[in-house]
């Protein structure tokens, strides 16, 4: 029997070195010193990740990337946690639906709202396209932010917040004083889940470029069709390093059990 | 709570999805069946009486279906070995296959074009082993997007059914063993009818995120379209918005029918009913 169970430990390996590998390799060929992306790389160099910085375009959209994340983030904190508070607070008719409909930008595939926006959000109502650009990206972060604020919700034990009304203190400065400093965990790692999403984000972004405006990850589609250098392999070096801390930190604060949960 | 303080919590967000995502979702569904200013169905026969179109949509559901095939099978036994670990090791696990999930899709797929390329890794070294005569040609093939999209969507099956078996109650298995069932039979009569509803979410996900995806099938897949990347290339390139639409609706009703089909098999299956 322990002989099945060493089998089942070779095949779980293998199945992680397809996952991992990938990555490792392409975190190598981001130190060859000549400009053809390959794996062993045949020497040591920075001169990939110097130039990161010798690319204007780069830089313009990693700040837009940034930017947009950030104030999406904030647009989405401000509609979704009132929103998280009263589904996971209050029983009331329409529930379900109105739960459905929070969760449902994740069911709607991205390609097609991407296209969807484009249509109507720029071309009939007129937005401009960085506006655009951050209206999608609210909408792409909204239902990971109210997911995550409601799954803290309901480790809070309401009955505080209910000791506190009978004191006295008002429904506003309960929420601000009793239940938001409770969550806060959770809070931050919404936003840090939500910032992944929305600076990962290609499906919506690809139809939101125009002059000037662009972000990180279609700058790279749009870079590697007339360069496939390993300028490339450094970015997401870089990327991934973003993606550890973060991990790292959302670990912290609530574990990592919410992605195991569907 | 008053009904009123009730809504105002939930409206501005409501609001906001109707404006930006309902009402522009609805529209689109709505404008395939207007065309030059009357009522017709023509987007919806051309699509499916062109041998072009209707060869995309195959191409898609086949490589979105060989995708969800490889993926359980890889991730299923991987899962039940990961489920079955001590808190620590299982942590670790669980961790290496939460970060790929949450790098980017970009970086992924990039990662994929130098193992898969003509000049890469793959081609050189089975060349320099004397494996090959002459480099493959998978690059550019359905054959890549569907490497790419097992390693997109493989992390998200086995979080998923980790999720799932770790809720098995341990001592049903040892109750089936002490009856005399071998641990394969155990596992077979235990572990697998009870893994069933998060085997099916996870299918869906990968099944309908395999489906819709736009950046593995754009850089691994070249030339070859599948429905998402056909649909990017109406709107932007040909700039045809009347047959993105139509595209973009039946991408909305192939999914929406996939998760309803496969949630109402879980239920039938749900052995808790």
């Amino acid at each position: 029997m322990q002989e099945k169970n060493r089998g089942l430990a070779l095949f779980t390996l293998l199945v992680f070195l397809f996952l991992l590998g990938p990555l490792i390799i392409i975190s190598f060929t981001s130190f060859e010193p000549s400009t053809v992306l390959r794996f062993p790389p045949q020497g040591f160099s920075w001169r990939w990740y110097e130039n990161i910085f010798n690319v204007e375009m780069f830089m313009t959209t990693f700040k837009t990337s940034i930017f947009v994340s950030l104030l999406g983030n904030l647009l989405a904190l401000v509609l979704g946690i009132p929103a998280a508070y009263a589904l996971s607070r209050f029983q009331f008719k329409g529930k379900a639906a109105l739960n459905a409909v929070f969760i449902s930008p994740v069911l709607i595939p991205g390609i097609v709202m991407g296209f969807a926006m484009l249509k109507y959000v720029i071309v009939v109502y007129d937005l401009p396209i960085y506006a655009g650009l951050l209206v999608g990206h609210t909408v792409v972060m909204l239902p990971f932010i109210i997911r995550v604020v409601a799954s803290s919700l309901s480790n809070f034990d309401f009955a505080v917040e209910e000791a506190a009304l009978s004191l006295g203190a008002s429904r506003m400065g309960t929420f601000f004083k009793v239940v938001l400093p409770n969550i806060r965990s959770g809070i931050i790692a919404a936003i840090l889940i939500a910032f992944l999403e929305s600076f990962n984000n290609v499906d919506i972004s690809v139809f939101m470029t125009g002059p000037g405006v662009s972000t990180l990850p279609i700058q790279m589609l749009t870079y590697v069709e007339n360069n496939f250098d390993p300028t490339i392999a450094a970015i997401s070096v870089l990327l991934m390093i973003l993606t550890a801390v973060f991990m790292f930190i959302i670990e912290r604060l609530m574990g990592l059990s919410y992605f195991t949960k569907r | 709570m008053k009904k009123k303080g009730l809504y105002l919590l939930l409206l501005p967000g409501v609001l906001f999805l109707t404006l930006f995502m309902i009402i522009p979702i609805a529209l689109t569904i709505g404008s395939t069946f207007f065309h030059e200013g009357s009522f017709t169905l023509e987007g919806y026969l051309t699509f499916l009486t062109d041998q072009y179109f209707l060869k995309i949509l195959l191409t898609t559901l086949q490589v979105s279906i060989v995708t969800t095939i490889v993926c359980i099978l890889l991730g299923f036994p991987a899962a039940y070995y990961i489920s079955k670990l001590g808190p620590r090791k299982k942590g670790i696990l669980l961790a290496l296959a939460i970060f790929p999930l949450l790098t980017s899709s970009v970086v992924r797929s990039f990662s994929w074009m130098i193992i898969l390329g003509k000049k890469g890794l793959l081609n050189s070294s089975l060349l320099s082993l004397g494996l090959l005569e002459k480099p493959l040609d998978i690059l550019y093939t359905p054959t890549a997007m569907m490497i790419g999209l097992v390693h997109l969507f493989l992390p998200l099956i086995i979080i998923t059914l980790v999720g799932v078996m770790e809720n098995i109650d341990p001592d049903l298995i040892k109750a089936a063993e002490s009856l005399g069932a071998s641990k394969f039979t155990a596992f077979r009569q235990v572990i697998v009818p009870l893994s069933v509803p998060g085997l099916i979410i996870g299918s869906i996900l990968v099944f309908v995120g395999s489906l819709t995806a736009y950046t593995t099938p754009a850089l691994l897949g070249g030339k070859q379209r599948v429905i998402s990347t056909f649909l990017y290339q109406n709107a932007i390139t040909l700039n045809d918005w009347y047959m993105a639409s139509v595209i973009a609706t039946i991408m909305i009703v192939i999914t929406f029918v996939v998760i309803f089909v496969m949630n109402k098999l879980a239920t039938k299956l749900n052995p808790k009913g």
